[in-house]
């Protein structure tokens, strides 16, 4: 038998997040704040990896990390790797994060983040522009703290626009 | 990611790319815009009185500068003659303006509105008001990244302006300090000189002030000597910038212009 094919609603909310998660990457901070800011791409992108991973997958991380890495002038394909990864990862898992506490999922997208920028800091020493901050790790420390105001607001989101 | 980082193939989709994002870019920035228009229309009429007031002082000041700049120039263009060599011609130069958004942290890197459509290449030099900025690295359609002179990968053949000693003035990632590298413990520099651009490398323009020589140590036990300049730039508070076509590339456009010209 053909399974009856649910019309695929709310495409454009989806992208709409990402275009507002890359638009607060590029907002201006001041000095003492710009290296605390949260991975928005990135978290958005584990929800949604975790919301629907039929829709949002590796390929749409891949691409994300290319206008990411436009966007800050990093090379390109270095982003794209970290979030294809980060895609992996997650639909590998979205079983598992599902049913965990909201708590419980922070921690994991701390780790998760960790991984990424451990990446990122692989290829940047490669190319010889690392740094040795410890600051560097922040995103993923704030991303964590910010994950379950994020979930909640995104699920509200999703559940208004009926995206399944 | 080598590819990139080795050779130019992806200079195409890279500016490809920096379409799709420069709007969100420019979204970015309108907040700050639509500030800086709010301040700019809301001055008081005795501030703009003011203003004015200083700006025709500084007017006449810098006119009668100009004045004995251009008797020296006619003069240095007569004692070039008579060294038999080319006179440097007045470089061409384009304003453009700062888009205000954050690239990747640590990194010394600016946005600009101006892109191919304005003639922007790679390796561009951007000046400011008070003295070299950095070197254009990616040139969107609409917009260019800009990496500064304070970055830690960027390095900038300058000169001593007093007695012409030349070195290479290296980034060190905070936004008030280059490195001069490799001189020697016992040469001939002070505190307060002015380092200028030296123009090898054939990158940047010869004689553009670069900064000046804060701190000098010499420590006897260290082969070379640590030199701090301050950079002369406001690297982090203009919001006009000069984009710079030194004179071999303008030399390049016209004769290609000429051929044109002749077909």
């Amino acid at each position: 038998m053909i399974a009856i094919q649910q019309p695929r609603q709310g495409n454009w909310i989806i992208v709409m997040s990402f275009v507002v998660a890359i638009m607060l990457m590029a907002l201006p901070l001041p000095d003492w704040a710009v290296n605390w800011r949260p991975a928005w791409v990135a978290i958005v992108l584990i929800y949604w990896c975790m919301a629907v991973p039929d829709r949002v997958g590796i390929a749409v991380g891949w691409f994300l990390g290319l206008l990411l890495d436009v966007q800050q002038s990093t090379v390109l394909g270095q982003n794209a790797l970290g979030l294809a990864l980060i895609a992996f990862i997650t639909i590998k898992s979205y079983q598992r994060m599902r049913v965990y506490p909201l708590a419980q999922q922070a921690v994991l997208v701390c780790f998760y983040l960790l991984l990424y920028e451990l990446i990122m800091l692989w290829i940047t020493g490669y190319l010889g522009t690392s740094t040795r901050d410890w600051t560097y790790w922040m995103p993923a420390i704030t991303s964590m703290l910010l994950w379950p105001w994020l979930f909640i607001v995104m699920r509200d989101v999703r559940r208004k626009y009926h995206i399944s | 990611m080598i590819v990139d980082h080795n050779q130019g193939h992806l200079k195409v989709i890279r500016s490809a790319l920096s379409t799709l994002v420069y709007p969100l870019q420019y979204v970015v920035n309108l907040p700050v815009e639509a500030a800086v228009w709010i301040s700019n229309s809301l001055v008081t009429r005795s501030n703009l009185l003011e203003e004015n007031d200083r700006l025709k002082q500084e007017h006449l000041l810098l006119s009668s500068k100009l004045q004995r700049y251009e008797v020296l120039e006619t003069e240095n263009r007569r004692l070039r003659k008579l060294l038999e060599s080319s006179f440097r011609l007045n470089d061409k130069v384009l304003i453009a303006e700062l888009v205000a958004v954050e690239l990747q942290s640590f990194r010394r890197q600016i946005v600009i509105n101006k892109g191919q459509r304005e003639g922007a290449y790679d390796g561009q030099p951007i000046v400011d008001a008070s003295g070299i900025m950095g070197q254009i690295v990616h040139v969107g359609p609409f917009s260019s990244t800009v990496l500064l002179i304070t970055d830690p990968n960027h390095a900038l053949p300058v000169q001593v302006n007093r007695n012409g000693l030349r070195a290479i003035a290296v980034g060190t990632g905070q936004n008030d300090k280059l490195l001069l590298e490799h001189l020697p413990n016992n040469v001939d520099i002070r505190v307060g000189d002015l380092i200028i651009s030296s123009g090898l490398g054939r990158r940047f323009p010869s004689g553009y002030p670069v900064g000046q020589i804060e701190k000098i140590s010499r420590d006897l036990g260290e082969t070379f000597a640590k030199v701090m300049i301050k950079p002369s730039a406001q690297l982090s508070q203009s919001r006009e910038v000069l984009m710079v076509w030194p004179y071999e590339h303008i030399n390049e456009i016209s004769t290609e212009a000429a051929e044109l010209a002749i077909k």
